[in-house]
């Protein structure tokens, strides 16, 4: 087969002759990556994508703020010891911080999730699309082509890592302080059982990383919001008031038919981590709703975002 | 049909009607010859952006079908895309990072660019578009020609077969104007075809091989710039004008137009002596006869019916 020939049985090869007969400035192999590149192009993306969101100020913001809680609750709770608390008053395990401070991190996540991780979840998920729709770079990207749905699956990857790293900020935080200002030692569950101090911060973890894939699925429910506007604003408040109607509604019993279907009714249900043997039933139901949380949001997400017209 | 390897962008009967059923785009064949330099003209609001996003993939077309180098899409945009640079709508980037930040974010979304020429590529490309020195402003701190420039140099990052760029000198002072038209003649030199909407006359009087002119969402005019300029037309000066445009049309002229002191119509293949002669034979007192060269801008006006905004 000649050379023409195949030019014209290969369309992008026969309108870019003209520019393959000019070798002044073509250089296929500069500008192309080849099928082995050191560097795999999702990674690439997605590591992109890190920069862009742990590069922002506003974000970075937010971490630091974040990280303001440990410290804070830390030296109240440090300086209001003393002061005995009733059984079923404050949030669960104070009770437990006075005898090991190990505990200040589970008291401050349960603290955090009322309303600072949820915020923090809603600006990095509400901004995913609509923010880049709302600057205009979003016709940039598609244009390049990122591809609709390669863009949609980064985005969720990068607000699950942002979740981790969040969740993670506080404990290490609340660790940290808990081993300053506290008694520290074997931990005590609350089913009498004693098991050391490094088992404890393993359960930590456990914990940490339970409560993250929980804001991960609201995260999917940012993303479909994300994407149904070009104004980041509102998909921001939008995930914020549905993430605090449903924490309200979890407290009415009137409404217990509903509180298992409510995406936050599983945030704290990591209690079976802190008995003798771990009781996982909870947590599995709540693993178990995060993914259906995530699957169906992250459906209507990426059933919008790839039939939509980018207008902005 | 022509066939679609020498054509750089084809559309038939693309169309986009918006939900609110207004037409923005009516049915338009679009035939860009690769190599080109494409002027896409028309007045703001008759549907140059809209077929811009349908032909890059932004919108999907309400009817109709499109190619992009040669590859029908929807389909074909991943292998054509990379291929196409682009600046639609303004130039749009994130304000907290650089310039040249800003450059390889877009380029690590594509999945078939070389991670490891990419600073060789972003200077060149930012070399090209005088922008090397402000690489690593923020581009928050960048003025709006600079801002453009930047915007067109993201189409310069890697090898293009085609650059899109919609109205790429507004907001550009006439210096910038100028570096504009000279960018677009090197990339074109290059063997880029370039297809540019503007509703600036002057920018693709000088620089287009040819145009399509879109009026209320139709395309009205489309062919090389020299066949649109080269339809010459007669200016017959008389006093009798009624007299004057009937014998013009009964010698087969076309376009024929008068008021009360002149008889316009197009000369087509006729030579204005014999026109003369005929005239006066037929007892018409002629006053006068040219041949004007129409300018594009009454090409323009004419084909659209509006005005340019001339700067």
């Amino acid at each position: 087969m000649s050379t023409d020939a195949r030019r014209l049985a290969d369309p992008v090869l026969a309108s870019t002759e003209v520019a393959i007969d000019r070798p002044r400035q073509h250089r296929p192999d500069a500008d192309t990556a080849g099928a082995s590149g050191p560097v795999p192009a999702w990674f690439r993306f997605f590591s992109s994508e890190l920069r862009l969101v742990f590069g922002r100020p506003r974000n970075l913001a937010l971490l630091g703020v974040l990280a303001l809680v440990p410290i804070f609750f830390g030296i109240v709770f440090r300086l209001t010891l003393s002061a005995p608390t009733g059984p079923g008053n404050g949030p669960a395990f104070l009770n437990q911080l006075a005898g090991n401070g190990v505990f200040l991190a589970l008291v401050v996540l349960s603290l955090t999730l009322l309303l600072l991780l949820p915020l923090a979840i809603a600006v990095i998920a509400g901004d995913s699309v609509a923010g880049e729709a709302g600057l205009g770079t979003l016709r940039g990207l598609l244009t390049v082509p990122a591809g609709r749905s390669r863009l949609l699956a980064v985005k969720y990857a990068v607000i699950g890592v942002f979740s981790l790293a969040a969740c993670l900020e506080i404990s290490a935080l609340s660790l940290i302080m808990g081993l300053v200002l506290f008694h520290t030692g074997p931990v005590t569950l609350l089913s009498g059982t004693t098991i050391s101090l490094g088992a404890g911060v393993v359960r930590i973890l456990l914990v940490t990383v339970y409560v993250a894939l929980g804001l991960t699925s609201l995260g999917a429910i940012g993303l479909a919001a994300s994407t149904l506007t070009q104004h980041p604003v509102g998909a921001i408040a939008g995930l914020l008031v549905i993430a605090i109607a449903s924490e309200i509604c979890d407290q009415v019993p009137q409404l217990s038919s509903i509180h298992s279907f409510l995406p936050t009714h599983y945030w704290l249900s990591w209690d079976g981590l802190f008995r003798a043997p771990i009781d996982w039933s909870g947590m599995t139901h709540g693993l178990v709703s995060f993914a259906v949380y995530a699957v169906v949001f992250g459906s209507v997400a990426w059933a919008k975002f790839t039939s939509a017209d980018v207008t902005s | 049909m022509t066939s679609a390897a020498g054509l750089a962008l084809s559309s038939s009967g693309l169309t986009k009607r918006y939900r609110g059923g207004q037409l923005a785009v009516d049915g338009i064949d679009l035939a860009v010859p690769a190599g080109s330099v494409y002027g896409f003209l028309g007045p703001n609001g008759s549907g140059k952006t809209t077929t811009i996003r349908m032909l890059l993939g932004l919108m999907q077309p309400t009817a109709g079908s499109h190619d992009v180098l040669g590859l029908p899409m929807p389909a074909g945009q991943a292998r054509a895309l990379p291929l196409v640079g682009s600046l639609v709508e303004g130039p749009a980037f994130y304000p907290h990072l650089s310039g040249r930040a800003n450059l390889a974010r877009l380029d690590a979304a594509d999945r078939t660019a070389n991670p490891s020429t990419l600073q060789d590529r972003i200077d060149r490309a930012l070399d090209r578009v005088g922008l090397l020195a402000a690489a690593d402003k923020r581009y928050r701190a960048y003025s709006l020609g600079m801002k453009q420039r930047l915007g067109i140099a993201t189409s310069l990052l890697r090898q293009r077969a085609l650059v899109v760029l919609d109205e790429p000198t507004n907001g550009l002072d006439p210096q910038g104007t100028r570096e504009v038209r000279a960018l677009i003649r090197e990339i074109a030199a290059d063997g880029t075809t370039v297809f540019v909407s503007s509703h600036l006359l002057a920018e693709v009087e000088q620089t287009c091989t040819h145009v399509g002119v879109m009026r209320t969402g139709k395309l009205v005019y489309q062919g090389s710039l020299a066949e649109l300029r080269g339809q010459a037309r007669l200016l017959v000066k008389t006093p009798k004008p009624d007299q004057a445009a009937t014998v013009l049309r009964d010698l087969g002229l076309t376009g024929v137009t008068q008021d009360s002191q002149e008889v316009r119509a197009d000369l087509g293949t006729m030579l204005p002596e014999v026109i003369c002669e005929r005239l006066v034979l037929a007892g018409v007192p002629v006053a006068g006869l040219e041949t004007p060269r129409r300018s594009l801008e009454d090409e323009f006006v004419e084909l659209t019916g509006e005005g340019f905004d001339v700067d």
